[in-house]
């Protein structure tokens, strides 16, 4: 992990963590993790379960306590001025979470109006939220009739519609199917775009992170182990890998702890999965 | 509308710094290019309770089995109950008729029922993820709790009304006084934001959905019995009467009684003791908000 010598110049960051440590009782979370996404970007955050990318995510929206180190998104500072923070994020977590007994609108409409949207401006941006989204359509249905990959775009539309500067994205795509996936992934460039925000994402899908993001930080044990492009992070890989992919780079990195622990990291990686389509379920 | 090329994009992370709306093929975003302007101070709370309000408004719009399955207890209560000891005269009443009497108690009922199972809904807003998102805007989590509250006693109010029907369709003589109505309403809301903070109080402590079921079974009768809802304070032992005196739905009651039959009743002191305990409530449950947020 080091700093990029041709961007001393750089402009104001859109995340920038210093030493940031969290502990859950004995395990600590996130060790030391030292972290700056640019504005503009997307910057992908890989790493195996419990590397501590959500922990250091959730501390990013202000959801957990800043126990240790600094953290300031545009510049203002995490601990200091959480609702100046909160208006520059739009969150999407990775529970598919949305109002089951509100409509699509009715959903966005409610994130409308806590983030002080006008009553004049509320309808119409409501409208282009979900326009966005390409969810128009099915906007006046409950929410609860939605497919898994349709309610994580009506969340892409609420946390859009306070047009936020971040756009932070826990595993967006875990379980959706490869339609669903590509669809919400659509969705985030076109609306990147169109905008010019920065987004954070966290995933497990190393094909993902190469096709989407533009540089890529690999967590393990709540550190930073390689940061850069995924094609620089291709390139430093020894040369015993002939055309290395960013699944190779993952392995590398975070093999020596995956392959002592392989079933109970398989195991937490299924729980994560069953989660998420149990809430999945219940939204439906 | 049509994807945008999705290339692997290589070294420069600029490419889309500045970028705007006139990206061929995206989506129109022009209002979505400015943030709202953030209210302030004192205007923040109204607006967070009015958007919780709406909410459950809407979803009662949606769906209203609750609403007339909610109906049922209340309506068995002065049907069976009330008739009966209408005829016993065992309870000494004041000289009116035992059922108009405890209508109002039931009507109090009816709504702390509702609040108290409200902190099972906050359980289930965060096991669904939904608390998690509406903790990252920017809302203080008291503003995020007193919306809650006031939701709580918006659904509350309207089973109130449901039960006002049931009642003066059993006779019971109440106020059409439209001024001393929207009073009703207003203690109603009050006893629903106090006993919605209490039910999300237990939440932040136990949890979990089915200790906070166990212990609103729990709590809902003594609650009802050591309040004036079904007989006055003077027929209970001492005790019970000083438990009574703890027990805000027993204020509620007396305000309801003095507003919907006009008997004597000490407005002032109810609605104090309401509207302090309301507030009492949204700090603790507020202050436990976070535990649930973890």
């Amino acid at each position: 992990m080091s700093a990029d010598p041709d961007r001393t110049a750089e402009a104001q960051a859109a995340v920038r963590c210093t030493g940031l440590r969290y502990d859950f009782g004995d395990t600590r979370a996130v060790d030391d993790l030292d972290l700056t996404v640019r504005t503009g970007e997307t910057f992908g955050l890989l790493g195996p379960n419990g590397a501590g990318k959500t922990t250091a995510i959730r501390a990013i929206t202000t959801l957990l306590p800043v126990p240790s180190g600094m953290i300031q998104v545009f510049g203002t500072d995490v601990a200091k001025d959480r609702m100046s923070v909160r208006r520059l994020l739009g969150y999407v977590p990775q529970q598919l979470s949305a109002d089951a007994g509100l409509t699509g609108r009715e959903n966005v409409s409610l994130f409308a109006r806590v983030y002080d949207v006008p009553r004049r401006e509320r309808e119409a941006r409501v409208d282009e939220a979900l326009a966005a989204v390409a969810l128009s359509g099915d906007a006046h249905r409950l929410a609860g009739t939605f497919s898994g990959g349709m309610v994580r775009r009506l969340e892409l539309a609420q946390a859009l519609v306070s047009a936020p500067r971040l756009l932070i994205l826990d595993e967006p795509t875990i379980g959706l199917d490869p339609i669903a996936r590509t669809s919400v992934w659509d969705r985030i460039t076109e609306i990147k775009n169109a905008t010019g925000m920065t987004v954070l994402v966290t995933t497990h899908y190393m094909d993902e992170a190469e096709q989407y993001c533009d540089r890529v930080a690999l967590m393990h044990k709540g550190r930073i182990r390689a940061l850069g492009t995924p094609d620089e992070l291709k390139a430093e890989l020894p040369g015993e890998y002939a055309a290395p992919s960013l699944e190779d780079v993952f392995r590398y990195h975070a093999g020596s702890g995956l392959q002592g622990a392989d079933n109970e990291s398989d195991g937490e990686d299924f729980r994560d999965v069953r989660r998420t389509r149990n809430t999945a379920n219940r939204v439906r | 509308m049509s994807a945008v090329p999705a290339t692997p994009r290589t070294a420069s992370a600029e490419t889309a710094v500045g970028a705007t709306a006139s990206t061929s093929g995206g989506p129109v975003l022009s209002l979505l290019l400015t943030a709202p302007r953030p209210r302030t101070g004192w205007r923040v709370v109204p607006a967070r309770v009015g958007a919780m309000c709406i909410v459950e408004l809407q979803k009662l719009r949606h769906d209203r089995t609750e609403l007339y399955t909610r109906a049922i207890q209340p309506a068995l209560w002065l049907l069976i109950y009330g008739e009966t000891f209408t005829r016993l005269h065992a309870i000494p009443t004041g000289g009116i008729p035992y059922l108009d009497f405890l209508a109002p108690g039931i009507i109090a009922q009816s709504a702390m029922f509702i609040a108290i199972f409200y902190g099972i809904m906050i359980i289930w807003e965060r096991d669904a993820g939904v608390l998690t998102k509406l903790l990252v805007t920017p809302t203080p989590r008291a503003a995020l709790v007193t919306g809650k509250a006031f939701a709580a006693g918006v659904k509350a109010t309207i089973q109130a009304v449901v039960v006002v029907v049931i009642a003066a369709l059993l006779g019971v003589g109440l106020t059409w006084n439209p001024l001393k109505l929207i009073a009703v309403a207003l203690v109603v809301i009050l006893g629903g934001a106090f006993f919605s903070c209490l039910s999300m109080t237990i939440a932040g402590i136990v949890l979990t959905r089915d200790r906070l079921m166990g212990i609103g079974q729990a709590i809902t009768m003594p609650l009802f019995f050591s309040s004036s809802a079904l007989y006055p304070v003077s027929v209970m032992p001492g005790w019970l009467q000083a438990i009574s005196k703890c027990n805000p739905l027993s204020y509620q009651v007396d305000a309801l009684r003095g507003l919907l039959l006009g008997v004597p009743s000490h407005l002032l002191t109810d609605f104090t003791v309401l509207v302090v305990a309301a507030l009492l409530g949204i700090l603790a449950a507020s202050s436990l908000l976070g535990r649930l947020a973890k």
